[in-house]
């Protein structure tokens, strides 16, 4: 039961440093995913909330108890572990109660507590069989269930899933959120996986080089991206982002081609001014297989190079401004290589970054 | 019949190559061990070597059983095996745990670690011969100009502190051994348990009691079986140091049993006195082995 709060947190290693003065503060009850691609700082981030890394300079705070200089054991946390880093010496059980054996807990509670997780988890069948004798999704359970025994104020997350088959993943997703709200525990989660921070979070911190680059509700950072950063690492396939100049409220690109500017840029954005012209293969479909929307539509044509199709939508690869782009064809046809198609961009749902900085243009 | 001449024409070739090693085999190891074997059960001595023909049955054996001498090395022996294995445990677990720790200079460290076992057995017991000899010894005359003591101490004399000398000499010469086992499990270690179990609330000492020691187990339970092997069959450095003196105060078992062989040249009554002893050896190795095994099932999970 605790917020976290961490204020200008730094991490050096010797005179490299890797964290760089981030602040975040964490809602009680509230699950933040830390999302990045690797190097980021978002693991030594989270082993800085678990006490398993110092911090350089700044303060984190566990409830209202600033922790700096505690040792783990008394921040009153539980971490899953990326390996679940299980004690291959002791069985299921052993392994659930460890944490309660320490605390000098007497055996009937252990006995109980450690009953009352193997349930929420599907664990009792295994409960006397030890590490080695369970498969990747079993051992992920029981690190799991290691952690909720002892009620800490703190869900420590290290990239649980990513030792798992993609079968799984899905599936111990669901768990995790299940989870999440039945124990209603402060939960923090890192992971490079995107879908995993789309799908989980009720905020996703987006880090890039020790910096937080966005904080967000899902939508929020889908929708919103504050650079070509975030545009590019949330979502899936990653937004498109091509680059042009800004002339008379049309962004012309190096082919020469052009885009009106979005209507919420319109009249903005002086002549000449470098941007990126972004947006998702979602809001660009062919006439006659896009989802009945209503909007500022702009048609453009496009030689499609090639299609992937996924079933119920294909996925359309063609060129504009000299950039790969994507398009999304929904109720698809076979389409051959060097067919040209008439496209609509939802032009409402376009974004604008400036080319120099990459932020977004958006006031 | 036919199957087994089968098997006999398809692997001829391969019979053939081994054969001389199988003959070489049969006849430096087999031959001698059921010779030393069959004269156990006869009244063979070395200076009269018609006594060979001697057939006496059991009787070395009996007589072993009801030899006070023997059997109070045979305690004496276990006693050593217990007190130098165990002190050598705890000293290689305590550098190996320093070492670990050194992160400048931690490879001239181990191979500083090692120098004890590159001296011959032989000379770490002269050499501890004379640093514990009661008037030239360095110890003593440590001890004396320090003011510790006014008399020599009998090192090599006393029952106690003779047992002390030799049990110094051998964990000077041996703890290396455990120290470097042990270093090569905490090399080995994973770091996920350990950081999980301070997670779990472990004090530095209770991640070492719960977690890594039951890691280091198997690696120590190694260590054991080798160190149990060499010291059952302790004999260099003890006959060197006190030759089983004096008046047998430090008589090991194989100290006893060589004296019994060459100086009074009964090697019947030696050989069955080291059947009894293999006995010993035999059940240190398959005690140690069996607890490795049993410490190591559950090391493929880590």
């Amino acid at each position: 039961m605790a917020e976290v709060s961490l204020k200008n947190v730094v991490k050096r290693y010797g005179a490299l440093e890797v964290v760089h003065g981030i602040d975040l503060e964490i809602a009680h009850n509230e699950f933040v995913v830390l999302v990045g691609p690797s190097g980021c700082g978002k693991s030594t981030t989270l082993r800085m909330i678990a006490g398993l890394e110092d911090i350089s300079d700044g303060e984190i705070a566990i409830g209202d108890k600033v922790v700096n200089m505690l040792p783990p054991r008394k921040r009153n946390i539980s971490m899953v572990f990326q390996n679940y880093a299980l004690y291959p010496h002791m069985s299921v059980r052993e392994n659930l109660g460890f944490s309660l054996k320490i605390a000098k807990r007497a055996p009937e509670d252990i006995t109980k507590a450690v009953d009352d997780a193997a349930d929420i988890l599907g664990l009792t069948e295994l409960l006397e069989r030890t590490p080695a004798e369970l498969s990747g999704g079993q051992r992920q359970r029981v690190a799991m269930g290691r952690a909720i025994v002892r009620h800490p104020d703190v869900f420590l997350f290290d990239e649980p899933l990513s030792n798992l088959d993609a079968k799984l993943r899905t599936q111990m997703r669901v768990e995790i959120k299940k989870l999440h709200s039945k124990v209603k525990t402060t939960i923090v989660y890192v992971t490079h996986d995107q879908i995993e921070a789309m799908t989980l979070a009720d905020r996703i911190v987006i880090m890039k080089d020790g910096h937080i680059v966005q904080i967000g509700t899902p939508l929020e950072v889908f929708e919103r991206p504050v650079d070509t950063f975030v545009a590019g690492f949330i979502g899936s396939p990653p937004m498109n982002l091509i680059e042009g100049s800004v002339k008379d409220d049309h962004v012309v690109f190096s082919d020469g081609r052009s885009l009106p500017v979005p209507p919420d840029f319109t009249g903005k954005i002086a002549n000449g001014r470098r941007v990126v012209f972004g947006f998702r293969a979602d809001v660009l479909m062919p006439k006659g297989h896009t989802l009945a929307e209503s909007g500022v539509l702009h048609d453009i044509d496009l030689t499609i190079d090639m299609a992937e199709p996924l079933g119920s939508e294909s996925i359309l690869l063609t060129t504009l401004g000299g950039q790969d782009i994507q398009a999304r064809m929904h109720n698809p046809r076979p389409v051959t290589s060097g067919e040209v198609l008439t496209c609509e961009l939802h032009l409402e749902k376009c974004h604008l970054f400036d080319a120099d900085t990459t932020q977004s243009l958006r006031g | 019949m036919s199957r087994f001449r089968r098997t006999i024409r398809e692997n001829a070739v391969p019979f053939a190559l081994i054969s001389p090693a199988i003959l070489v085999i049969l006849i430096v190891v087999l031959l001698p061990l059921l010779f030393s074997f069959y004269t156990s059960f006869s009244n063979y001595k070395l200076i009269r070597p018609d006594t060979l023909w001697d057939w006496i049955g059991l009787r070395n054996y009996e007589r072993i059983m009801g030899d006070w001498d023997f059997w109070v090395a045979f305690g004496r022996t276990v006693l050593f095996l217990t007190v130098a294995l165990n002190l050598e445990m705890l000293f290689g677990l305590g550098l190996a745990l320093l070492v670990n720790k050194i992160t400048y200079g931690q490879r001239t460290m181990r191979t500083i670690m090692m120098f004890p076992m590159m001296f011959s057995p032989i000379l770490v017991g002269f050499q501890f011969k004379y640093l514990f000899n009661d008037t030239i010894g360095l110890v003593n005359n440590a001890l004396q100009a320090l003011g510790i003591t006014h008399e020599a101490i009998p090192f090599l004399v006393d029952r106690w502190w003779a047992f002390f000398s030799i049990a110094f000499a051998e964990i000077w010469m041996s703890t290396s051994i455990f120290a470097i086992l042990i270093l090569a499990g905490l090399f080995a270690m994973p770091k996920d348990p350990v950081e999980a179990a301070k997670v779990d609330g472990c004090s530095n000492w209770q991640v070492f009691r719960h977690i890594t020691l039951p890691f280091l187990m198997p690696f120590i339970y190694i260590a054991m079986t080798i160190r149990s092997l060499d010291v059952a069959r302790a004999y260099d450095v003890v006959d060197v140091m006190t030759g089983g003196g004096p008046a047998g105060r430090t008589e090991l078992l194989w100290t006893l049993i060589a004296r019994t062989a060459y100086d009074d040249a009964r090697m019947g009554r030696a050989n069955a006195m080291a059947y009894v002893s293999i006995l010993l050896s035999i059940f240190f190795t398959w005690y140690f082995f069996r607890k490795l095994m049993d410490a190591r099932k559950h090391l493929g999970a880590f």
